[in-house]
């Protein structure tokens, strides 16, 4: 009996070790977006607080800004939601949040317990802008330029190596956008 | 059609699976008759619903129905038809629809063709199947529901992934699939056997034609997949190590020590728990495929990558469908424990070195594969293992199988002497040597790994020859099939190591840089570029480079590689020219233009000696696994031993002994 539960005895390990691994799963995820170094395909979309107003990409040409996906149906965005806070307070540039595929009251709900990180928001409930932005699926971060050209694209949460590494790009943007 | 009727079509298919999964289970426990009979219209009636769903997602396709995401995803106005019939399974959603459709083909199967079983032992299988389904479903309808819509729907679709928009695309997901779902039914088989306390030599050889043919479809898979990957991603290489490989490989490697171990289980009785734990292994390690290569908890060239739910909602499933298998066993197997004895020199022996050895091999790629989960979950440094622990670990383990493969063959059952098995097989090890060195010399491959590649592979083919000399004699009619499938297979390893062997030890790759009227000297062949030329195709556009390739001063042929551009998505590809042959393949592929003002472009040239071997030799292999499986013994024997179980079956009437 006993000899026969080793199988069993493995596989339990197996899954704990996938479990550990899912944890941090998207860190190890690098997938390459066509969108890179093209045009922010153009979107205006109304706001997560204020519905009726409407806000469009050109907004927020003449100088560097993020765009992050989220949503709060989203289990790895709390898990970034930290890092996205900082990220906001530290880049010195807009921080936009683009609530995807989402509730408008669980997302209120969701931003009442864990706090508000983005400087502007705009809300895609559907998904449409989602499909031209290329989102592969939530949490995901693009750096776009004061031209409105994405520079990159970061696809799962922010941790520490993510966030610094966001930052050195961030400087290197708005000192490109100053030099212009 | 109207997407919803997909979703009402899978809810409905769910209901029926849950249906199947209980009631029916409930009576084979009972033993009432009046509840199993249910088993055999709800299995058709899953099929019916799940065929439904994946015929409404496909008319959404071909109808350019934007307004349902998954099509508007994966799909757009200039997609050709063909195209736009694959995307269906060329995204996460459908993919599992896919699987889904494909389960409920294999249990109808099973129902039509396995009428001879007893209905209790049958409805089990089905029930068990029916679990599996439910898994999928829920995952389907949960997590990732091909139906969902977007109103109103965006004018045009973004393009199906570009890599996918290939003829060898087409197929290579689907046969996978088979094999992936295939397994699902040698997992039932063995779970019935232990739900009725009685795994014997009644579900193994039922479950053998199952278990080949999915196996065999598996090995297609893999194999197409692989030629898929040399002349599409434009590398060069036909296997990369990629986990998303693996994880076709890890099921591939215990499938096959599950089709051996079947045989010996259903000839002699030996080792039934090694078959009941191998069934369960080989259908658990597609479903930990299925997790990995969805999860994103790997890192691959396919990038498949999805959300950590999905990959946490199959890593349930998993636990719940394996953890429970494997209890089952831990409970049961003590029972099951019936082997005969068998001396050390023996069929036995042999096949269940064979057994070790593709268990350890799948063993150590799954180490591989999940090793930066490992090291990362010890807290060492996040590291993946790469191509040369594959490399050097498989060369390890799989020369020693090579050199046995024909031994095992010529082995008698129970007991049999050293002297006897090789004695026939002396003169194939000996021309085998000889040929194999004179092969290399002529070929002037003369490096250690060629020679041994062609050692082992002709001591494979001829050793697999001298069986089929011995087996002939003094028998009047040819072979039965399980025994030309068997061959087929053997030797196909054969030319499949000869291919390996020549294409590791004698590709000669060159990158250069290439302007219009320039010409490269390669191995006696001479490409030259006539021109750089722009071309257009029904969804994307092109830079093409004419070469025509000289042998001396005979112009050989043209061979156009291409860099395109998809419109939709932007994407940039590479087409690579291919001229195949028997003994060697032409690869050309375009890297980037090098600067603009001249018309000058980095160019990679391959010769790849006897590269198609390798496919050569798998397809013998799948070809075998079908031959096998479509034995009349599989199928008449059936009657017989359904209506006297456990009787039969240790030998005599099924002329698979070695003659004498």
């Amino acid at each position: 009996m006993i000899r026969m539960l080793v199988p069993l005895a493995i596989f339990v390990g197996l899954v704990i070790m996938l479990v550990a691994g899912l944890d941090t799963a998207e860190e190890r995820k690098l997938v390459a977006s066509p969108l890179i170094d093209k045009p922010v395909p153009t979107f205006s979309l109304p706001g997560l607080f204020e519905p009726d107003v409407v806000r469009r990409d050109a907004d927020f040409l003449g100088q560097p800004w993020i765009l992050n996906v989220w949503g709060s149906w989203c289990w790895a965005c709390r898990v970034e939601h930290p890092f996205v806070e900082r990220l906001g307070r530290e880049a010195g540039i807009p921080l936009v949040g683009f609530n995807w595929k989402d509730e408008r009251s669980d997302a209120l709900e969701w931003i009442d317990r864990y706090g508000d990180a983005w400087t502007t928001h705009v809300v895609d409930f559907e998904g449409r802008s989602a499909i031209d932005l290329g989102v592969y699926g939530a949490p995901e971060t693009f750096l776009i330029d004061h031209l409105g050209t994405i520079r990159y694209k970061h696809i799962g949460p922010i941790d520490q190596t993510i966030f610094d590494d966001l930052m050195r790009r961030i400087m290197a943007l708005r000192s490109e956008a100053e030099a212009s | 059609m109207i997407p919803e009727l997909g979703q009402i079509s899978l809810i409905l298919a769910l209901v029926l699976a849950t249906l199947l999964a209980t009631i029916p289970l409930y009576g084979a426990w009972r033993n009432d008759e009046r509840l199993m009979s249910l088993a055999p219209s709800l299995v058709i009636g899953h099929f019916v619903f799940a065929l439904m769903a994946y015929l409404v997602l496909t008319v959404a396709f071909i109808n350019h129905d934007f307004t349902v995401t998954y099509v508007a995803m994966n799909s757009n106005l200039l997609l050709p038809l063909a195209y736009r019939l694959s995307a269906v399974w060329g995204g996460h959603e459908g993919s599992l629809l896919l699987w889904i459709l494909m389960l409920a083909g294999w249990m109808l199967a099973v129902l039509m063709f396995s009428r001879a079983l007893p209905t209790v032992y049958r409805t089990r299988v089905l029930a068990v199947m029916g679990m599996v389904s439910i898994g999928f479903l829920l995952f389907t309808l949960l997590t990732s529901n091909p139906f969902e819509r977007i109103l109103p729907g965006p004018p045009d679709g973004q393009d199906l992934n570009p890599l996918l928009q290939d003829p060898g695309m087409i197929f290579h997901p689907p046969l996978l699939y088979m094999g992936y779902v295939g397994f699902a039914v040698a997992f039932g088989f063995a779970i019935a056997g232990l739900l009725g306390g009685k795994v014997e030599r009644d579900w193994v050889r039922w479950s053998r034609p199952w278990t080949l043919t999915a196996w065999a479809f598996l090995t297609a898979g893999i194999t197409l997949g692989s030629w898929w990957a040399y002349y599409e991603l434009g590398w060069g290489g036909w296997w990369f190590w990629d986990p998303v490989e693996n994880a076709s490989f890890i099921p591939w490697l215990i499938g096959t020590a599950l089709i051996h171990s079947q045989a010996v289980t259903e000839k002699r009785g030996a080792f039934p728990a090694w078959t009941v734990l191998l069934a369960i292994a080989a259908f658990s390690m597609s479903l930990l495929g299925t997790f990995l290569v969805r999860s994103g908890v790997l890192t691959s060239v396919h990038a498949f990558a999805n959300d950590p739910e999905r990959g946490l909602f199959i890593l349930a499933f998993m636990t719940i469908i394996t953890g429970g298998a494997l209890l089952l066993y831990a409970l049961r197997a003590p029972r099951i424990m019936t082997g005969e004895g068998f001396d050390f020199v023996s069929r036995e022996t042999a096949l269940m070195l064979n057994n070790m050895f593709f268990a350890v091999s799948a063993g150590m790629v799954l180490l591989g594969t999940l090793y930066p989960l490992v090291s990362d979950f010890m807290g060492w440094a996040q590291v993946s293992v790469g191509p040369p622990y594959f490399s050097a670990m498989f060369i390890l383990l799989m020369t020693p199988v090579v050199m046995l493969i024909p031994l095992g063959p010529m082995s008698r059952w129970k007991k049999d002497g050293l002297g006897r098995i090789l004695k026939p097989l002396l003169i194939s090890a000996i021309v085998a040597i000889v040929l194999g060195v004179a092969i290399s010399a002529w070929l002037g491959a003369w490096n250690a790994r060629a020679i041994t590649g062609w050692i082992g592979g002709l001591w494979l083919i001829f050793g697999t020859f001298s069986y089929v000399r011995n087996a002939l004699r003094g028998r009047r009619r040819g072979l039965p099939r399980h025994q030309i499938g068997m061959i087929m297979a053997h030797a196909g390893i054969g030319v499949f190591v000869i291919g390996v062997a020549m294409v590791s030890s004698g590709t000669i790759q060159r990158d250069i840089r290439v302007e219009p009227g320039q010409t490269v000297e390669m191995e006696g062949y001479r490409f030259e570029l006539t021109d750089i030329v722009s071309v257009k195709g029904s969804n994307w556009i092109a830079d093409e480079a004419r070469f025509i390739v000289y042998r001396g001063d005979e112009e050989l042929y043209t061979m156009n590689p291409q860099k395109r551009r998809y419109h939709r998505s932007g994407q940039v590809m590479t087409q690579v020219a291919l001229r195949p042959g028997f003994t060697r393949d032409l690869y050309i592929a375009m890297g980037t233009r090098l600067d603009d003002s001249s018309n000058a472009w980095s160019i990679r040239i391959h010769i790849k000696p006897f590269v198609r071997w390798i496919w050569a030799g798998a397809l013998l292999l799948a070809l075998g696994g079908l031959v096998s499986a479509s034995d009349r013994r599989y199928w008449r024997e059936r009657r017989v031993e359904a209506r006297q179980p456990g009787q039969s079956g240790s030998g005599a009437s099924t002329g698979d002994e070695v003659p004498a």
